[in-house]
């Protein structure tokens, strides 16, 4: 993992510092709410229904268990007893208090953790396959090249006031894990011609009210010119993006009124000027980063053979592929039946971060999928690992199943939010359980946002449900079709909306369908394909 | 008839306007406002913002909450209708107040 140097250290020490002060200045009255929100945000705290919400950065979802234990012990001490990992790969608490925060924040910087960027119209924390690393069909480690962008993007003085917030997203494997065709700019991994390594990249791609699917700008950017060509896209961006409507602000709608051809000449142009300068990167700054990235060492025991089905169940789903010999991934998934999904207790942040210790070399990653990772587990280990998780409630068989849903906090929690969402999320999981569909459907996806800002990811789900308000009712569409990773796709809506009972009912026929309807081992999305969305809209209004 | 709401400024926890001026966490002490007297009202809590945020009228019927707003307004007064703050509640966890 990487670790702060003096630098990092510094910054976020004195800006714990700087928020401390503004905190301080608003109680007492010396900032007006309207000067203090852009400063609160900027430090990723947000003003929710029922109380403030402190989000906390997980660069690129790389947790080590120091900071995980850290995690819990503020949602001990400062929330409700919980944590809740969100779709961009970071965690929010619900109910921390304004004047708690900049303490929060000073303990959270003790692990090199902090919510710096967070919120605003700046750019993000850049995300990643939570297998980077690990994953047995990785082209090269994503990892290095997202500190590297942590570090140029952060408080970078040029794009801390763009039209609108900014997320990058970086692929190092042949399956997309990053959704980067759905980001404002998506780096793959791949080899040039000659073997060296770079990356092609793709901009203009997101969801929210617009869902719209990235544009390829170039097949091959040299490591070296990384940073020279993020710059020239978001140069482009900042200076022609929108500002005077923030519905079409976002980088999409600039690639899509310039058209493809046009914004890429406009990034090229500028990529000419910054190109051989000073932001080429050192050949010796991209080795001193990727040497917090070595890979584990292989494990050679032996592995002991399990009939248990539950261990067998579990292994099937949750555990994945390792490129080193002997190593395992391990999905660890928080959607237990009816749960909420992406809640963690403190007591399991606390157990899994032990676990993480004895079996995981001390690492942790969370999921845009709101499930937690142990990416380096010795096969040996998988059966011990399996038995301690289930007695914490952490080892539900069930990543990348129906069941695994992803779910915005939706109007429970969220001031943007028009319906709610986890009551959905519970009641489906519940029903699929008692239907026993969710593991004949297989590999499916389902996911939920209440309200247009998609933060559930609904546009890409192959079931997705939107909530909406109609005249004080919540309505849900219902659509299907939509795919993050590989070739991105956008849903279709399946037709008119349901009230929440019957959108609960509707999804468990679709995915009925689903099952009666596919052929051999195909997906949801090649059966949708080959039999078209009629079998699906006449099942499901049928009555 | 209306009623005013807004988030506590030191905590965000949700607050209703009192008749005699002050903020209470219980719905049942807010005042309630014709539309004739809304507006001083508003006035009034709009430059508390050392204590408040974002001030701003509901719809109440009787004792009750109305209006297009009802749902929202229900879950801020009454808490999440589900997620594990609200298993926590039922569990009798002594640090959850909803």
């Amino acid at each position: 993992m990487y670790r702060y140097d003096e630098i990092d250290d510094t910054l976020v020490r004195e800006r714990v510092e700087e928020f401390r002060g503004q905190v301080a200045a608003r109680i007492k009255g010396d900032l007006t709410e309207d000067q203090f929100k852009p400063l609160r945000l900027m430090n990723g705290v947000y003003l929710q229904l029922h109380a403030y919400m402190l989000r906390v950065a997980i660069p690129y979802g790389v947790l080590s268990s120091d900071q995980l234990r850290m995690l819990a012990h503020v949602a001990r001490t400062y929330d409700r007893g919980y944590g809740h990992f969100t779709t961009r790969q970071n965690i929010q608490y619900n109910w921390p208090r304004l004047v708690d925060i900049p303490e929060i924040l000073d303990q959270l910087a003790s692990v090199e953790m902090h919510a710096i960027q967070t919120s605003g119209n700046c750019i993000r924390n850049t995300t990643t396959d939570p297998f980077a690393g690990a994953a047995a069909d990785e082209v090269s480690d994503p990892r290095p090249w997202c500190e590297l962008i942590r570090q140029w993007s952060t408080l970078h003085p040029e794009f801390t006031y763009l039209p609108r917030k900014f997320k990058i997203a970086v692929t190092g494997a042949k399956a997309d894990r990053a959704a980067i065709g759905v980001h404002d700019i998506g780096l793959r991994l791949v080899a040039g011609e000659n073997g060296d390594i770079g990356f092609e990249v793709h901009a203009g791609g997101g969801q929210g009210r617009t869902p719209r699917v990235a544009v390829k700008l170039r097949d091959f950017v040299g490591q070296r010119d990384l940073l020279a060509y993020l710059t020239a896209i978001l140069r482009v961006y900042n200076l022609a993006g929108r500002r005077d409507n923030m519905y079409k602000a976002r980088i999409k709608i600039l690639v899509e009124s310039m058209g493809a051809d046009a914004f890429t000449e406009a990034v090229e142009d500028e990529f000419a000027r910054l190109k051989n300068g000073p932001l080429t990167i050192p050949v010796e700054e991209i080795e001193r980063v990727a040497a917090h990235f070595l890979p584990p060492a292989a494990d050679p025991r032996p592995v002991a053979k399990s009939a248990d089905p539950a261990f067998l169940r579990w292994k099937a789903h949750n555990v994945k592929p390792h490129k080193v010999d002997g190593l395992r991934s391990v999905v660890v998934s928080l959607k237990p039946t009816g749960k909420t999904p992406g809640d963690a207790s403190a007591g399991q942040m606390d157990a899994l971060a032990d676990l993480a210790d004895r079996y995981g070399l001390s690492e942790i990653r969370v999921t845009k999928e709101q499930n937690l990772v142990l990416p380096h587990v010795a096969a040996a280990d998988l059966a011990d690992l399996h038995a301690v998780l289930a007695g914490l409630e952490l080892a539900t068989p069930n990543a990348g199943l129906a069941s695994d849903i992803v779910s915005c906090p939706g109007l429970d929690y969220c001031n943007l939010a028009n319906a709610r969402s986890i009551p959905l999320a519970q009641a489906i999981s519940k029903r699929l359980a008692e239907t026993g569909l969710d593991e004949p459907a297989g590999e499916l996806t389902i996911k939920i946002s209440g309200c247009i800002n998609a933060c559930g990811h609904h546009h890409v789900a192959n079931i997705g449900l939107l909530g909406v308000d109609k005249k004080g009712e919540e309505v849900y569409q219902l659509t299907v079709g939509g795919v993050a990773d590989g070739q991105s796709a956008v849903g279709k809506i399946l037709g008119p909306g349901f009230t929440a009972d019957s959108a609960v009912e509707a999804v468990l026929t679709v995915v009925r369908v689903f099952t009666e309807r596919r052929t051999g081992a195909e997906t949801f999305i090649e059966t949708l394909g080959r039999i078209g969305a009629d079998p699906f809209k006449e099942a499901v209004y049928a009555d | 008839m209306k009623a005013i709401t807004a988030n506590r400024l030191e905590d965000g926890r949700v607050v209703y306007r009192k008749a005699e001026g002050g903020w209470t966490q219980h719905f049942e002490d807010a005042a309630r406002y014709s539309d004739d007297a809304l507006d001083s009202a508003l006035e009034a809590a709009l430059a508390e913002e050392g204590v408040v945020v974002g001030p701003y009228a509901i719809d109440v019927e009787g004792a009750a909450l109305s209006g297009a707003k009802l749902r929202r307004e229900s879950i801020r007064l009454f808490g999440p209708t589900a997620g594990s703050t609200r298993e926590a509640a039922k569990q009798g966890a002594d640090h959850v107040q909803i």
